[in-house]
């Protein structure tokens, strides 16, 4: 007991400050969101697009990133001779609707808008949640259940996994939806009494991710239920998802930006 | 004359033309499968090679003691190969599989059943109608008016992968735990052939994406060998300090998830964050929580410079002290022990007869460890000690993983302590064609094995994937015959197997 007490008071108070505060800080190899520069692209030239895994880079009418297909590798910043891709730190990524994600240098990322009033009298101060995992790697599934440890803890902002569709008021979606989850996926919505939300979490859950293409993938959460929210990722990182959650639930434009 | 002797004797990480593989015929390759095995090798690999007449067999054994691998091939041309399940348990989800992803029939295999239903990998043979979806179609059952029967998942209640989990039981007595997976099948091993290509590092990085760093390393140690080159000194070091730290982060997530199990909150709350202090250290090294862009065909596509070395000791001691005073409170605490001691016990003989690989074998007190038996890279130079513990419980499955996170944590120092000079990465050449080769690395989870064969033109005709899963599902169902049913939470949680790895 004396050594229980001991540890208790060794590991001490460790939950985030953030939102309230600064946000935990990133490391700075730490990849977010990419920076363009179209004016740096040289006539003809196609080595970013040659490179990236998830053709997630179009070039017309000029350079443009699909952050719902990317999978933050930055192999094109690393292939691209004049610079015109760079990796910036900024962790704010979601969006509420699929084609938001295709950023440029001159459409910026609109990020998560809240719900609407109805669903935020709902769901502002409580939102249940039920998580399905539809060939996820284990990477965005272990990264949301950080988000209810002690460190994040998420159940500050009312925001809980619960263990069946019955109890929950959406679902988050990890992986690519494979063709053996289809159906288990859209079962468990259907069990989800409405009005409900779903979060497609990771560039899986959005348009396939590394197994975009795939005849054993559906190719994202979208493509079997309706989504709210999407974050981008591979995987997101928690402050991601959190800050997504966050400005769905309209709980972020109070606290302010802090960064 | 010894099964052994019928097989060209190698050693991971080293590439072999194809032509010099014995090709026997099947019932024999079979035979000697079972007599090599009785012998004291192990299967790390039984699958199949698509070819124009049929299909290419291909086993690759372990040889534990001599640091080898022995390798034999059979060519298939009917529609039906002889099972040895029966002789040689750890043959039976690879005979499954085989049949499973070529469309035959494993003759005389004591429970035949679906892998993953996946469709078969070639496209010669499509045009099947599609396989019925994991969970369906006939289960094992047992009859009796007493017996009942409880089904769990695809979607469980935790955040955790899909899976089907069929109790047959009387009361709380489980009499027979039947897993159905397949749920997260996505087609990699299909996709990797042809490669490699832009996409082939991000398949292995997803291949189970808790266990990037092992699963990157071993392909990137196949494509090296099958190149003719190898990672640079200091580019190796740092696979292994990532491989390390997964180890570190995982293993800390397993004790704290182990600990909530059994309803004792203090461990669990400190490891869940504890955890994701490990993770925050790869992230350190490659801006990715989970290791993603490290690993590169070449070495590490990031260098550590004194600055960050600093920065990662520092973090690397302050986090183990966290997790040293959240662990050893489980060691003390009798309600603890009391449910993690002789629950979920996998004996010796039985772990053995499975081909269990790592932490779970380790803990059943097979002395069995890549790192030491097979070592690649930094593991050459810097041997890691090997945790054993004997009762095969729970109990012995956590230990094994708090003893490694020390054997982790001292590697970690000596390797950081003197770091190699010289470049991280270098250029990978084209690969040898008509070539096969080997891979073995020590995850935090066991053993995972790459085996690639190139045509012609050096590209891939196979990438066969063994995650440790696969060969630890069946120990996951031995833990829990005899036991409780309200005990499967705690057995599933001190093996956590990966659905993903399992499922491609």
């Amino acid at each position: 007991m004396i050594r229980l007490l001991r540890a208790r008071l060794h590991q001490g108070h460790r939950t985030f400050a953030y939102p309230d505060g600064p946000p935990p800080p990133l490391p700075d190899r730490f990849r977010g969101r990419p920076l363009l520069a179209p004016e740096r692209c040289r006539d003809g030239c196609r080595d970013c697009v040659e490179v990236c895994p998830t053709e997630a880079i179009s070039l017309s009418p000029a350079i443009a990133i699909d952050l719902g297909r990317c999978l933050f590798c930055a192999e094109c910043a690393a292939a691209c001779p004049e610079g015109a891709i760079t990796w910036g730190g900024d962790h704010r990524l979601a969006v509420r609707r699929r084609e938001e994600l295709q950023v440029s240098a001159e459409r910026e990322l609109a990020l998560a808008t809240a719900l609407d009033e109805r669903l935020r009298r709902l769901f502002g101060r409580s939102l249940k949640l039920r998580q399905v995992s539809a060939g996820g790697c284990n990477a965005c599934e272990a990264d949301v259940n950080v988000l209810s440890t002690l460190a994040w803890d998420i159940g500050r902002f009312g925001i809980r996994i619960v263990a069946s569709p019955r109890h929950a008021d959406g679902l988050i979606v990890t992986g690519p939806v494979s063709e053996n989850m289809r159906l288990a996926l859209r079962k468990t919505y259907d069990a989800v009494a409405p009005p409900k939300i779903v979060i497609a979490i990771g560039a899986c859950a959005i348009a396939g991710g590394p197994y975009l293409g795939h005849p054993e993938v559906a190719g994202g959460a979208g493509a079997v239920v309706p989504v709210d929210l999407w974050v981008p990722g591979c995987p997101p990182h928690p402050l991601t998802m959190l800050d997504g959650m966050l400005r769905l639930l309209g709980r972020l434009e109070s606290a302010g930006e802090s960064r | 004359m010894s099964g052994a002797d019928r097989f060209l004797r190698t050693t991971a990480g080293v590439a072999v033309a194809r032509r010099e593989i014995p090709a026997l015929p099947v019932a024999e390759l079979a035979d000697a499968v079972v007599t090599a095995c009785d012998g004291g090798l192990r299967v790390a690999a039984w699958f199949g090679v698509p070819r124009p007449s049929g299909v290419e067999l291909v086993a690759v054994l372990a040889d534990d003691a001599r640091a080898g691998i022995a390798l034999a091939r059979a060519t298939l041309t009917g529609p039906a190969f002889p099972s040895r399940a029966a002789a040689c348990p750890q043959l039976h989800l690879f005979e499954r599989e085989l049949a499973e992803q070529f469309g035959l029939v494993a003759e005389g295999h004591p429970a035949p059943a679906p892998v993953r239903s996946q469709p078969p990998l070639v496209a010669s043979a499509a045009g099947a109608p599609a396989p019925a979806l994991p969970g369906t179609g006939e289960l094992y059952r047992v009859e009796g008016q007493e017996v009942h029967e409880v089904g769990v998942g695809p979607v469980h209640a935790g955040v955790i992968e899909p899976g089907h989990f069929r109790f047959q039981c009387h009361g709380e007595q489980v009499f027979h735990l039947e897993i159905r997976l397949g749920y997260q099948h996505r087609g990699v091993e299909r996709a990797l052939i042809g490669g490699p290509d832009r996409r082939t590092i991000h398949y292995l990085e997803t291949a189970a994406g808790d266990t990037t760093i092992g699963h990157a390393t071993a392909g990137c140690e196949l494509i090296e060998a099958l190149a003719g080159t190898a990672a640079p000194p200091r580019g190796a070091a740092l696979r292994a300090i990532a491989l390390e730290l997964e180890r570190l982060a995982n293993h800390t997530g397993d004790l704290g998830a182990l600990a909530g199990d059994v309803g004792y909150l203090p461990t669990a709350s400190f490891c869940g964050r504890i955890r994701g202090d490990f993770l925050n250290l790869s992230a350190e090294l490659c801006g990715s929580r989970f290791g993603r862009g490290l690993v590169r065909p070449g070495g590490s596509g990031f260098d550590l410079e004194p600055a960050r070395r600093e920065r990662l000791r520092a973090g690397l001691d302050r986090t183990f002290t966290d997790a040293r005073s959240a662990i050893e409170l489980l060691w003390e605490s009798s309600s603890v022990m009391e449910r993690f001691e002789t629950t979920g016990v996998v004996p010796r003989e039985d772990a053995l007869a499975l081909g269990l690989v790592g932490p779970a074998a380790r803990a059943s007190g097979v002395d069995r460890d890549l790192r030491r038996d097979h070592p690649a890279g930094a593991y050459r130079d810097r041997p890691v000690a090997v945790a054993t513990a004997p009762s095969g419980d729970v109990h012995a499955r956590a230990r094994v993983r708090w003893l490694e996170m020390e054997h982790a944590l001292a590697f970690l120092h000596a390797t950081l302590a003197a770091l190699p000079e010289g470049e991280v990465r270098v250029p990978v050449g084209r690969l040898a064609p008509e070539s096969l080769a080997v891979s073995l690395v020590e995850g935090w989870r066991g053993e995972i094995c790459h085996v690639a064969l190139t045509d012609r033109a050096g590209r891939f005709a196979r990438y066969k994937i063994v995650d440790p899963s696969f060969h630890n599902w069946s120990g996951l169902a031995r833990a829990l015959r005899g036991g409780q049913i309200s005990d499967f939470p705690l057995c599933n949680k001190s093996f956590n197997l990966s659905y993903c790895g399992h499922d491609l």
